[in-house]
């Protein structure tokens, strides 16, 4: 059971996108129990600079091919590339992070090679099927995350699957592969270049899910944007970071980039407080991986409190300000 | 003039689940939501109309689906489209990404002479954002996926931006093209009164009784509907038969239990609440 992944780097700082390692691992779980290689296929400028730590989560070579013209997303050109490095290879199981990359390029390989490929996948594991021997089970919500539905692609090959960020785990210890990176040989053809880049604009990123142990989010019933302030200070007493609802985006309350859940970040800290959010499953769908969750709201039915651990039944509004109050007083 | 194809797909209105549509055991009934247009095919519509209304052009929406996704057909033609086809066939049920772009990348062959093809991000009913790459692939476009502003545009080419997560891209892209359209691209205009009242008649032919049909066909009511043998499809590419990806599984999900602890509002029971935050998790430095 071979695997390929798509490693990716975060195109303003020339380091690997974590979701690059995350998958790596996880394909390294998939495939070596029997017997398989992990293989990492990259295209771009030029390598990501921490590419050696692949090598720490079970990758056995990584293949590349770089070249200036491919420092973005030039579509077509990423497909024939990583179409070609993948059929060298002939995996089994082909994984893209769920990026605004991997989710341009990925289908278009897919169509290509006329296999099936299952985009954002929250699970993913091997097991018989009928008389097909192991394949690959890819579990993912839909229908708006009111089901979870688990996809097999039995009689073709390779089985494709997405992963968003976040959503597999890295383990604590880690591997000591020697490092193999591989020029792959491509006959690179100008024609594949069909849109001009004109410009590159980053986006101010205020936001990082991912080194806060907290998270502190508000819903619609913070009320206003004024109240979000109280948020916003609960966050900071805690030394944690500030999420939202998409009810509490689209109010106005609070930036998208703040926005957890389906459609948002997914984020998994130590602990979340969930203020005056009603816990749809959109927004469960970000942020119930939670060691902790804590909710605040005046519904003692709210959904919310059906995946808590910890819970009071009251205002906001009333009840931040308290904490607030005993955070100082306890810090 | 461009001749301007958008994608459209009607899908269940899985953001409003109401109390109607719950079944007694807490999932959801699927059957029970309404049919939507789908959100993001409404921007990609916008789009195509806005593109339409200031160099020219012709506006063809077409959908693979059931009989009744005519319904979107027809909110297309009440904001502008010029023409719109309904492609269904009881063979194409259970198509996947790869069956359902195969079939309207055929469908866009079809048509023929295609300088813009222009699809929503994803369907909110299944989120995989793959239908639109796909068809690009098929059809040998050049592609821009998360497509979050039209900035300019001419007879030769097109300026647009995509949200590249960490940073937007502002791209220029020549004819033919598909773009996929976020929901931030724009706002989608509303039906149309005049359109309303000119296409207030349209239908599928099977719509029309057969005292009705000479003078629907006079008046130019029936909107098309091509299927497999019509479009000339192979029928091992379509539907189930077509399609890789097969559904295992179902689960409906439901809300876990979990160990809730519960706190009063009493000040010393938010200081205890404080407490136990503190304990655990407060970085101590
Ligand atoms: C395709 C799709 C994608 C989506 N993606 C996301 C996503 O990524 N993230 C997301 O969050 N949502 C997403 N949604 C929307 C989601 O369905 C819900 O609409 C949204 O999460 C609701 O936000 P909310 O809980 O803040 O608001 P509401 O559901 O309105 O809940 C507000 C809550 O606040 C409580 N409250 C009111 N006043 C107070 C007060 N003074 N003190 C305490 N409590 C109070 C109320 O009891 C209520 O429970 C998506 C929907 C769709 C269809």
């Amino acid at each position: 059971m071979k695997s390929v992944v798509f490693i990716e780097k975060n195109p303003l700082s020339n380091q690997l996108r974590n979701v690059s390692l995350e998958l790596t691992h996880k394909a390294y779980t998939l495939s070596n129990p029997l017997g398989g290689e992990v293989v990492g296929i990259f295209t771009g400028d030029s390598l990501p600079e921490n590419c050696d730590e692949l090598f720490q989560f079970g990758m056995s070579r990584l293949l590349y091919f770089t070249d200036e013209r491919l420092a973005h997303l030039h579509s077509i050109a990423y497909k024939h590339i990583l179409e070609t490095m993948i059929n060298s290879e002939s995996p089994d199981i082909v994984l893209f992070g769920a990026t605004h990359t991997g989710r341009d390029v990925a289908p278009l390989i897919a169509s290509s090679l006329k296999t099936g490929m299952t985009a954002d996948c929250t699970q993913l594991y091997i097991d018989d099927y009928k008389d097909k021997g192991k394949i690959l089970y890819q579990m993912r919500p839909a229908f708006g995350g009111n089901i979870l539905a688990t996809i097999i692609t039995p009689d073709h090959r390779p089985m494709m699957a997405t992963v968003r960020e976040g959503v597999m785990l890295l383990p604590d210890e880690r591997l000591n592969f020697p490092v193999k990176t591989e020029v792959f040989p491509i006959d690179f053809n100008e024609l594949w270049i069909k849109s001009e880049f004109l410009e590159i604009v980053p986006k101010v990123k205020k936001v990082d899910f991912n080194s806060a142990n907290i998270v502190v989010s508000g819903g619609a019933g913070v009320g206003s944007e004024e109240n979000f302030r109280l948020i916003r200070e609960l966050a900071r007493a805690l030394g944690g970071e500030v999420g939202a609802s998409r009810a509490a985006v689209d109010f106005g309350f609070v930036e998208k980039d703040h926005q957890v859940g389906q459609t948002g970040s997914v984020v998994r800290p130590k602990l979340y407080i969930a203020c005056g959010i009603s816990g749809q499953i959109q927004h469960r769908a970000g942020m119930e991986e939670s060691q902790k969750i804590i909710a605040i709201n005046k519904d003692p039915d709210a959904p919310i409190f059906n995946i808590a651990h910890m819970g009071i039944v009251g205002d906001l509004n009333e009840i931040i300000p308290v904490m607030l109050r005993y955070l100082k007083e306890e810090g | 003039m461009k001749k301007i194809v958008v994608l459209a797909k009607q899908v269940p209105d899985t953001a409003n689940v109401t109390g109607d549509a719950m079944k007694a055991d807490g999932t959801v009934n699927r059957a029970a939501l309404p049919a939507i247009f789908n959100p993001e095919d409404l921007n990609a519509l916008e789009m195509a109309l806005m593109i339409k209304d200031k160099i020219g052009g012709e506006v063809i929406v077409i959908s693979m689906g059931p009989p009744k996704a005519v319904e979107i057909l027809k909110h297309s033609l009440y904001m502008g489209a010029d023409r719109v086809m309904l492609i269904t066939d009881r063979k194409f049920a259970a198509a996947d990404t790869l069956a359902t772009s195969y079939v309207l990348a055929e469908a866009i062959k079809n048509i023929g002479n295609v300088d813009l093809v222009l699809a929503g991000r994803q369907a909110i009913d299944g989120d995989t954002a793959q239908v639109g790459p796909q068809v690009a692939d098929k059809i040998g476009y050049n592609q821009v996926t998360y497509v979050s502003k039209l900035k300019e545009f001419t007879d030769d080419y097109l300026i647009v931006e995509r949200d590249g997560e960490v940073q937007t891209e502002v791209i220029k892209t020549a004819y033919p093209v598909l773009l996929t359209v976020t929901a931030e691209a724009n706002t989608p205009r509303y039906p149309n009164c005049r359109k309303m009242l000119q296409y207030f008649r349209v239908d599928l032919k099977d719509n029309f009784s057969e005292d009705e049909l000479s003078v629907a066909k006079e008046n130019d009511w029936i909107i098309p509907t091509c299927t497999i043998d019509d479009l000339g499809l192979e029928e091992d590419r379509c539907g189930l038969k077509g399609s890789p990806t097969k559904v295992h599984k179902i689960k409906s999900i439901m809300l876990k239990g979990g160990d809730l602890k519960m706190y009063g509002t009493e000040a010393t029971d938010i200081r205890q609440l404080v407490r136990d935050i503190m304990k655990d998790y407060v970085e101590v430095n």
